[in-house]
């Protein structure tokens, strides 16, 4: 394999983190019966505060801190308006989608043109001189080793641990897991929170080690978007959730690449559109009319390989509320 | 709801303090004085007929969007897609006003026809991809606006560009006969455009109450399934809300290009569908508060835009403000109603008009599978 090709392997995988860390904090909170809809405010605001913090401390962890706190707070928003107030998710997390944004660009209005210097990449002892892998997946800045970290750990709770088999159980059939002796509003609280905190750390990989700075107005509008986009793609599997990242990630990198070769000429707009018309794309194909079809015209011995690739079914219980007294 | 009135209106007011308070909050960490803040933004909007006829031309796009996201809401949608479907107008409209030669009175409403054409099909796109193909019409509508406003700029910085060169800031400005004219130079507003935003205030109030349209709208919006069973075409209701939003959405972007502006700008929506979206949230789609409301959202629109000049502070804080307005009042009436509630234990919830609404899958009660 010859180096471009790496250095481009290498790159979208530290291009796909925020997106990686956003969509399993996303993946989290929804699987609990919460949609955070705040997410492309919140990645702008976290990832502001970041920078302002790291900026004013000097010390990127304190900004990762500042951002994660940032997005624990706008989630914790989120959810005590749906389980205290009895407002409704959706409304809640569009207005603060919308506030967030503006305070991100009102608060920042100096920040740009600020430099922090940004997260250097840490080579991993042993696993980086493994040929091929070892350059594309650890010779990467220190986020990206948590969105590793990360994924595994979130898939082990989920799967592997009583924690995350109630935590299922309260996105699915929170009366069931109620009656079982879960207090469901409350795990509801804890998984929201921690999922925004992440959304907040994946707001500060982009300012502070992908993007790093902060412009007016900000390189991550629209993302979190996409992130909100792929934890459905990703049936709210985290491991699937990861994998939409990285595709997106990967489409990304080769509209850019044929943007920049000299043969194709491909105007710049429909580069622009291609994020945006993936995104519909992929919700087209996630939907269950367009699987059924799909799996219409497949050979029988694939066809149940498609269907559990693309099957994407909601937690039962998200977005209602759980009346717990 | 047997509320006493004073209960309510007291609540108003704490949630409009507290927005106040937490704006301010915001104002000194950037180190400015709030009250100036709030000054400048009462002067910028009201100083002189001009200023004002400035809050005008804010609040007729402010107010046709949000009279047709009254509609989608009503019929249970969430139309993000606002905001594509004011470009999707202002391109159409763009596009006549560059193509004919008219006469003014003939042009205008040429160029008008276009762009509810325009929104109209936008929003359309919109409900075809949630009733087809599942699509989310949140989702649908995010990817729509951003395909929209990225053909736009292409336009803009390509094919529209100025004949001396593209400077991606704006196109050839429109021919004098293609543009709305203010009605006197004190104040102005153009009288034509302000004439059919009342009506369409009218014509939304009236359709809403008292048209089989509007029951059905009503219907599909509380629930599609039964509506379904007892015999409303909850799918053609979908896409004639969507598409009824779209044309009051072109209208409102053909009047930022050929009144506001004089030619097409990138970012032409300037935010005011999403803020219609606010607007209409925080009147809870009351049909006649919400043009009224508009308006105090149109003066802070309109007197922040000389925020950066008088006291070098970015314009957004206007969105912050109103943001935070609408937040508050969200947030007050849960807790009113909570306690309201408390006090009588067995009154059921009243129930909220933006009911609970999965992100996903629930295209099958829209088209009624």
């Amino acid at each position: 394999m010859n180096s471009e090709l790496i250095n481009i392997l290498n790159s979208i995988i530290a291009n796909a983190t925020p997106l990686v860390i956003a969509g399993l904090g996303e993946t989290i909170s929804e699987r609990s019966g919460v949609t955070n809809l705040s997410l492309d405010g919140s990645l702008q605001l976290a990832a502001m505060a970041g920078f302002a913090a790291a900026l004013a401390s000097g010390n990127l962890l304190v900004g990762c801190a500042a951002a994660m706190l940032v997005g624990a707070i706008i989630a914790l928003i989120v959810v005590a308006a749906n389980i205290e107030l009895r407002q409704d998710m959706v409304a809640v997390g569009f207005v603060l989608t919308l506030l967030c944004a503006d305070i991100a660009q009102f608060l920042g209005q100096d920040l740009a043109g600020q430099r922090v210097p940004p997260m250097t990449k840490l080579n991993i002892p042993l696993l980086a001189d493994v040929p091929v892998v070892g350059p594309i997946l650890f010779q990467q800045p220190a986020i990206v080793y948590v969105s590793y970290i990360l994924i595994f750990v979130i898939w082990w709770w989920m799967y592997h641990t009583r924690g995350g088999l109630a935590l299922r159980a309260v996105g699915e059939r929170p009366a069931t897991a109620f009656a079982r002796g879960t207090n469901v509003n409350r795990m509801r609280y804890v998984y929201t929170i921690i999922g925004g905190a992440l959304v907040g750390l994946g707001g500060a990989a982009f300012s502070l080690a992908i993007k790093p700075g902060w412009t007016t107005p900000p390189a991550m509008r629209g993302e979190g978007w996409i992130a909100l986009a792929i934890v459905i793609f990703g049936g709210w599997n985290p491991f699937r959730v990861v994998l939409g990242a990285y595709l997106f990630a990967i489409l990304r990198a080769l509209a850019s690449a044929i943007q920049r070769s000299p043969d194709i000429q491909i105007p710049l707009v429909l580069l622009n559109m291609l994020p945006w018309m993936l995104m519909i794309a992929t919700l087209i194909l996630v939907s269950s009319g367009a699987i059924d079809r799909l799996l219409s015209i497949m050979p029988r011995p694939l066809q149940k390989w498609t269907r559990n690739f693309l099957r994407s079914e909601p937690p039962a219980a998200l977005g209602t509320r759980f009346e717990q007294d | 709801m047997s509320q006493p009135k004073t209960i309510r209106v007291l609540f108003v007011l704490l949630s409009i303090g507290a927005s106040l308070l937490a704006t301010s909050v915001l104002v000194l960490l950037v180190g400015e004085n709030p009250i100036e803040v709030f000054g400048h933004i009462w002067q910028g909007a009201f100083r002189n007929s001009e200023a004002t006829a400035g809050v005008f031309n804010f609040w007729i796009p402010l107010a046709l969007c949000s009279m047709g996201l009254i509609i989608t809401f009503t019929a249970g949608l969430w139309n993000i897609g606002v905001e594509g479907q004011i470009v999707a107008g202002a391109l159409a409209a763009s596009w006549a006003a560059r193509t004919f030669v008219l006469p003014n009175e003939i042009q205008i409403p040429l160029e008008l026809l276009l762009a509810t054409a325009g929104g109209a099909l936008w929003g359309l796109l919109i409900g075809i991809l949630k009733i087809r193909f599942g699509v989310h019409e949140i989702f649908g509508g995010v990817g729509l606006n951003a395909i929209i406003s990225v053909y736009s700029i292409y336009l803009i910085a390509g094919p529209w560009q100025p004949p001396e060169g593209g400077s991606a800031q704006a196109t050839q400005p429109f021919s004098d006969y293609a543009l709305l004219h203010p009605m006197s130079s004190q104040f102005p507003v153009s009288l034509f455009t302000l004439i059919l935003t009342f009506a369409a205030i009218i014509a939304v109030y009236l359709l809403l109450r008292g048209t089989r349209w509007g029951l059905q709208l009503k219907a599909t919006g509380k629930n599609a399934k039964s509506a379904l069973l007892l015999g409303v075409p909850t799918t053609r209701t979908t896409l004639t809300a969507l598409m009824a939003c779209g044309m009051l959405a072109g209208v409102a972007g053909a009047y930022r290009v050929l009144f506001t502006y004089d030619s097409l700008r990138p970012n032409v929506s300037g935010g005011i569908g999403f803020l219609g979206l606010l607007l209409v949230l925080l009147t809870g789609m009351n049909a006649l508060w919400t043009p009224i409301v508009a308006f105090i959202f149109a003066a802070i629109l309109s007197g922040s835009t000389r925020l950066r000049v008088s006291l070098q502070l970015d314009s957004s804080l206007a969105g912050v403000l109103q943001g935070i307005l609408v937040l508050s009042m969200l947030l007050f009436n849960g807790l009113r109603q909570r306690l309201f509630e408390r006090r009588r234990a067995s009154a059921a919830p009243p129930a909220s008009p933006l009911d609970v609404q999965p992100l996903v899958s629930d295209s099958k009660a829209a088209s009624g599978e």
